[in-house]
């Protein structure tokens, strides 16, 4: 059978998931001390309504959203707030943390189980912004803006993204196989609130376990959904190809999924809304993905948000003698971390620790169009880079720069190892600045 | 201490110095059958190309300060050059064609990835017309040649043929000139086709070092192709339309007719091979989106037709390329891909 994928470029990396794909999910312990920042999501940091000395309890609400685009943000253990300090986390973004020194005993306040489906779609709308919760595959868009559908708008698909195309991650397939019936009641959860003509779940070929599972729950469970294997290619899991892939539509240029009738929602977001709707339990914790080449066991930890990295790598028995850089996210998107106490926030799937993996070649631009033949945008990125590199920002925005995002596919493919990437970003920043 | 450094933090396989050596590779068999088919004397002039390439890549890297040495490039237009030299050429002529390519066309702009034509093209079309008759001598196979007196290459031979007023297909053009070799003349009774296709095809005919056994070069580009080094469109666009227009015209100045020329002897000598794998598909003077690469192959096809059939000289690969490179920025910049999402824009208001 022929699976289904997006037409244009992509690039097939190793996928490197035998590494943990094995590993079942596993409780972190409470670290000792958190560091919770304000800036967990997309948009405008929250307001962090705690001062140094404040109790605070489980599940309590420690930062408020600053405008539409933003989210509470809610402590994830009993504690006592021992500083609030500016904190950079795995984005770049600097902004207030709060430090939680957390209890020796800690309290369990979600264990009542509520019926969702008596609430109405505002009401479960409202219960997803109160939660926190944010689209958790790394680009950490609120999920309640998502799913708020402006009046006269019509929702035809809404499409779970199970795809987890990122090399080495295997956060979201240790939940489809460990927790599939909650997965698909918080995919029943978001499809209340969206209210689609269908829901397809998206996951590519090599998880096709998770895909005779779900396929099998959903039918057991009587959910319309439907669980469509896609073929391997990076990056897949980015919304514009996954909605290309699974219903063939193309999102126009400078346009959202809604204009074309579609929202798409991450797999983890849709067991964070499933912990919602049930347990009335906020987004405190998340399935991260600690694996790479230079990690003594790889593994798939449930751990609170806020926990520094530095915890994480000693529990999963700290990193061999190679390692030298570590990855926030996946190898393609990842951020590279310096500092070792930077914490866990709402959109970190994994943590890579990673031996040297890209040698020091550099060679100029030598013009061989690869580039141009995988860049899933169509965009030409070799054309692009060099206006950057003069200085001629507008150029570049000319050709197309606002709609790469920077997936990373012609700085893999380029024969010159040319820092693609790093151009692009350095350009829209600027970019951005002229206008 | 951690390295820090931006997304994608893998890489693939493929490198521009590795991407050389594969074109090095994928040249050897070909070059090898020049060196046994003419002599070690082929051999000395592929030295000499590839290290007089290397020698002024040195030297100007010594004025430039960047060592470009191993990027293997200079390596690579040193063969190519060698490769195109007739067996029997005095050895300061593809130190020439070497010094030309790499000085003047290469470096004048920059080195690596600035060059506005192919550097080994360059050069030898540099000192076809500067040491013409030098150029145009070629010998035979050493199992082929009567004695040792210097022998045309089948498309010159043709060319002669029918300046001289004759007419006909290149079996009958060439039989008075040309020797076959018995396995071509056995071939070409069972098939039908011209014997000098088949020893075009195997290699047993004069020409220069490199561009004789159409066979290897097929294997060697095919090799490329499968490598991922280069793609299928420029190749096997450049040569059917090569074919398709010698098919359609290509009959009329032999007196046979339009729809009634030759492809297979075309296809296989006169270097189309070496050109339209090795040299049309060099990733810095031809198009970088897949458009760009069709339009590029079949204007390559259009003037090698042009050159070879209707121009004064028997061979035309190398002009024909040349040409389509120096119009290589242009199609870039015309021949857009569509991207992803695309909004026609709306037409700009004036400004207020």
């Amino acid at each position: 059978m022929k699976l289904a994928t997006f037409s244009r470029g992509g690039v097939h990396p190793a996928d490197k998931k035998d590494l943990s794909k094995e590993k079942k999910l596993e409780r972190l312990p409470i670290p000792s001390e958190l560091v919770v920042s304000m800036s967990e999501h997309l948009g405008a940091p929250a307001v962090l309504t705690k001062k140094k000395g404040d109790t605070v309890s489980r599940g309590e609400v420690i930062g408020t959203a600053a405008g539409y685009i933003s989210a509470d943000v809610h402590s994830p253990v009993d504690g006592v707030v021992v500083d609030i300090r500016k904190v950079r986390v795995q984005s770049g973004a600097v902004a207030d943390a709060a430090v939680i020194k957390s209890n020796e005993t800690q309290s369990n306040p979600w264990t009542d189980k509520h019926d969702w489906k008596k609430l109405s779609s505002e009401e479960l709308l409202d219960l997803v912004r109160k939660m926190g919760i944010v689209g958790m595959g790394g680009a950490t868009f609120p999920t309640a803006v998502k799913l708020t559908i402006p009046m006269g708008k019509e929702v035809d698909a809404l499409i779970i993204n199970g795809v987890e195309c990122e090399p080495y991650l295997t956060s979201d397939y240790r939940l489809m196989i460990e927790k599939p019936d909650e997965v698909l009641e918080g995919v029943m959860v978001a499809a209340a609130i969206a209210k689609p003509k269908k829901i397809i779940i998206g996951i590519e070929a090599n998880k096709m376990d998770a895909v005779a599972l779900l396929s099998e729950k959903a039918a057991a469970h009587g959910y319309p959904i439907t669980v469509m294997p896609l073929k391997m290619k990076y990056p897949q899991g980015d919304e514009k190809q996954l909605i290309k892939a699974t219903i063939r539509r193309e999102v126009p240029s400078g346009k959202l999924p809604l204009d074309v009738g579609v929202v798409v929602c991450n797999l983890g977001s849709c067991y964070a809304m499933y912990e919602a709707a049930v347990y009335n339990k906020p987004l405190v914790e998340r399935v991260i993905t600690v694996s790479g080449e230079s990690i003594s066991e790889p593994k798939n930890l449930i751990a609170p948000i806020g926990t520094k990295f530095s915890d994480l790598i000693a529990y999963c028995g700290g990193e061999k003698d190679d390692a030298v850089s570590m990855v926030a996210g996946g190898p393609m998107m990842g951020f590279a971390v310096y500092d070792d106490s930077t914490p866990m926030v709402k959109g970190s799937s994994g943590l890579l620790i990673l031996p040297k993996m890209v040698d020091d070649f550099s060679a100029p631009c030598v013009l061989c169009g690869k580039c141009v033949q995988h860049c899933p945008m169509g965009l030409q990125p070799n054309k692009m880079f060099r206006n950057i590199k003069y200085g001629n920002y507008q150029a570049a925005m000319d050709l197309g720069l606002m709609d790469c995002k920077e997936c990373g596919c012609c700085a893999y493919t380029c024969p010159s190892h040319l820092p693609l990437v790093q151009g692009f970003k350095l350009g829209k920043k600027m970019g951005r600045k002229k206008k | 201490m951690r390295t820090v450094r931006t997304s994608p933090h893998i890489h693939g396989s493929l490198r521009t110095d590795k991407a050389m050596l594969f074109v090095i590779a994928a040249l050897l068999p070909s070059c090898i059958w020049g060196v046994w088919a003419f002599g070690l004397r082929a051999l000395l002039v592929l030295i000499v190309s590839v290290a007089s390439a290397m020698l002024v890549e040195y030297l100007l890297g010594l004025v430039s300060k960047e060592f470009t040495l191993k990027d293997y490039s200079a390596a690579v237009t040193g063969l190519l050059v060698g490769m195109n030299m007739p067996p029997e050429i005095p050895l300061y002529i593809p130190v020439i064609a070497s010094a030309f390519a790499i000085a003047v066309v290469k470096w004048t702009f920059g080195g690596l990835g600035c060059n506005w034509m192919n550097p080994a093209l360059a050069g030898r079309v540099f000192v076809f017309f500067s040491f013409t008759s030098q150029m145009s001598s070629f010998t035979l196979p050493r199992w082929m040649a009567v004695d040792a007196l210097s022998s045309a290459t089948p498309l010159s031979a043709m060319k002669t043929a029918i300046t001289g007023g004759a007419a006909g297909r290149s079996a009958e053009l060439l039989s008075s000139t040309i020797p076959t070799t018995e396995l071509a003349d056995s071939i070409s009774s069972a098939l039908g086709i011209s014997p000098y296709a088949v020893d075009a095809f195997f290699g047993n005919v004069g020409g220069c070092i490199g561009e004789v056994s159409a066979l290897l070069l097929l294997v060697g580009g095919i090799f490329l192709i499968a490598a991922k080094i280069i793609t299928w469109r420029i190749p096997v666009v450049y040569i059917g339309s090569f074919a398709l227009l010698s098919w359609v015209f290509g009959g009329i100045p032999y007196g046979l007719g339009a729809f009634h020329g030759e492809i297979l002897v075309p296809i296989f000598s006169g270097g189309l091979m070496l050109g339209a794998f090795f040299m049309a598909t060099d990733w810095v003077t031809t198009p970088t989106t897949p458009k760009g690469e069709i339009i590029f192959a079949l204007g390559c096809g259009f003037f090698t037709f042009l050159i070879r059939y209707f121009g004064s000289l028997p061979e035309g690969v190398s002009l024909a390329i040349i040409m389509m490179n120096i119009i290589t920025p242009t199609i870039d910049r015309f021949i857009r891909v569509k991207p992803f999402g695309y909004v026609r824009k709306p037409k700009k208001e004036a400004k207020a």
